[in-house]
């Protein structure tokens, strides 16, 4: 081999690129973390499935900004028939309040930063049942 | 013929895909053991290839210069265009890599009216493959976010960036379209110039449709809601194959596995075909050696050792036979 020395430090340098996700984990990782929404809630169920709200519950809080902001419709009727208010800090956030341990869990994990809260006024955090809106 | 076979090609791995993960449902196959086979065949395979490189001699140094050579001392020395030291070198090979200096150099020919023969300076191609490859850095350091946790600053700086404009939700990252818009370019630069048509091969389009393919199934994954992946269980798949404990979670869809295969079968193409220009690129010794020819003897490598015999030592040799004979002596 020729130039050896170079050669194995580009070699080297490509090994520690390649594998920087093993060792950045074993290094400063964290894991065995794994997200935990707490739902604190009164509402018997969520106005969809939570399969659907999982994956896409940002499809359907854009449709619902659009709706209210350009269209002034305020009334959403769920697959089930009920009517619900489009709002997020007034229905969604009435069942889930703590955003921190709902929200943040899943967004913090996944590196999602939604810009919810540039308009909206952060809730003020809490654990307890929101009770009697 | 070349496309056909590509597309055919791209469209059989997607199918495999389909079939294998969707239909069988051998989701620890595609999900865990292939991605393994794939990781380990593109980082053996590509030192393979680096080594392999190294090992071959370079007789002469064959610099591409097209720059004043370092001459005497009132004639400019072009640095970038003719290095002489290997720090010059190393800048010359900085440009190349970060800014693919000799493909901005590109011309092109035209016979206009007259005849008249015209050349002109091409940067289509230059700023397509700038575009393409800046976009696929940025698109793989984004997806640091399903390996790592936490997610360090860096990763976020970049998606916020890549994500300045703030249309549409999720929000739109403007490599997505970049990579998509240079992918179109550099097939159709292909296509439609009939000289550039007719050197194309079947492993010059593959490679473009199979990236082309990885492209819009992560783009289906991520803004269309039909296609919307669990990215929880991405994240626990991904996790788990670099921490070397993988888990198969529940919840992962076909096009996850397809998208996920034909990544893998890039990764397993990559040291084979030309896409090994990653590496290469730092090995061309027409680029990444000095133009010092003049001032430094290079020695072939292959060179046999030949056996000398200089003047001194026949004058050793044959002394009492020369003096005898009255010749002129270097050494009484």
């Amino acid at each position: 081999m020729y130039d050896g020395g170079k050669i194995i430090f580009g070699i080297v340098v490509f090994l520690a690129l390649v594998t920087f996700p093993i060792w950045f984990n074993v290094a400063v990782g964290k894991t065995d973390f794994a997200p935990d929404p707490k739902i604190v809630t009164v509402g018997e169920q969520c106005m969809a499935s939570g399969e659907y709200m999982k994956r896409k519950h940002m499809d359907m809080l854009d449709v619902w900004r659009d709706r209210v902001v350009r269209d002034g419709q305020r009334t959403f009727i769920a697959p089930d028939g009920k009517e619900y208010e489009m709002s997020l800090s007034n229905t969604c956030m009435k069942c889930h309040p703590n955003k921190t341990e709902f929200c943040d869990q899943c967004h913090n994990y996944l590196a999602v930063t939604p810009y919810c809260w540039e308009c909206h006024i952060e809730p003020k955090e809490t654990t307890e049942v929101a009770n009697g809106n | 013929m070349g496309i056909i076979i590509s597309l055919v090609a791209v469209i059989a791995l997607t199918l495999v895909a389909w079939i294998g993960a969707g239909t069988l449902g051998l989701h620890y196959l595609f999900g865990v053991i292939i991605p393994y086979l794939a990781l380990a065949a593109f980082v053996f395979g590509l030192i393979y290839r680096v080594v392999k490189w190294a090992k071959a001699p370079v007789p002469f140094k064959i610099t591409t210069t097209c720059g004043q050579q370092k001459s005497l001392p009132w004639i400019r020395h072009n640095k970038l265009e003719s290095p002489f030291t290997g720090w010059q070198v190393f800048g010359r090979m900085l440009l190349e890599i970060l800014f693919f200096r000799s493909l901005f150099r590109n011309t092109k020919m035209a016979l206009k009216k007259g005849p008249r023969l015209v050349y002109g300076s091409e940067k289509y191609l230059w700023l397509a493959g700038l575009a393409f490859h800046y976009s696929f850095l940025v698109i793989v350091l984004r997806h640091l976010r399903f390996f790592i946790e936490p997610i360090p600053g860096f990763v976020m700086a970049i998606q916020n960036l890549d994500g300045f404009f703030q249309v549409g939700l999720p929000i739109i990252y403007i490599t997505d379209g970049v990579i998509l818009a240079a992918l179109v370019f550099l097939f159709f630069r292909r296509v439609i110039n009939p000289k550039v048509r007719y050197i194309s091969l079947a492993a010059d389009y593959f490679p473009l449709f199979l990236i082309g393919a990885i492209a819009l199934t992560g783009i289906l994954m991520r803004y269309f809601e039909a296609f919307k992946a669990e990215l929880i269980a991405v994240k626990e798949l991904a996790i788990g194959l670099v921490g070397f404990s993988p888990v198969v979670p529940e919840g992962l869809d076909v096009i996850f596995f397809i998208h996920l295969f034909l990544v893998s079968v890039l990764l397993m193409y990559f040291p084979m075909s030309k896409l090994v220009h990653m590496g290469g690129v730092f090995l061309s010794p027409t680029r990444n050696l000095a133009n010092n020819n003049r001032n430094r003897r290079h020695v072939n490598p292959w060179n046999p050792d030949v056996k000398v015999h200089t003047y001194e030592e026949y004058e050793d040799e044959f002394r009492e036979l020369m003096k005898a004979a009255d010749m002129p002596l270097e050494k009484e």
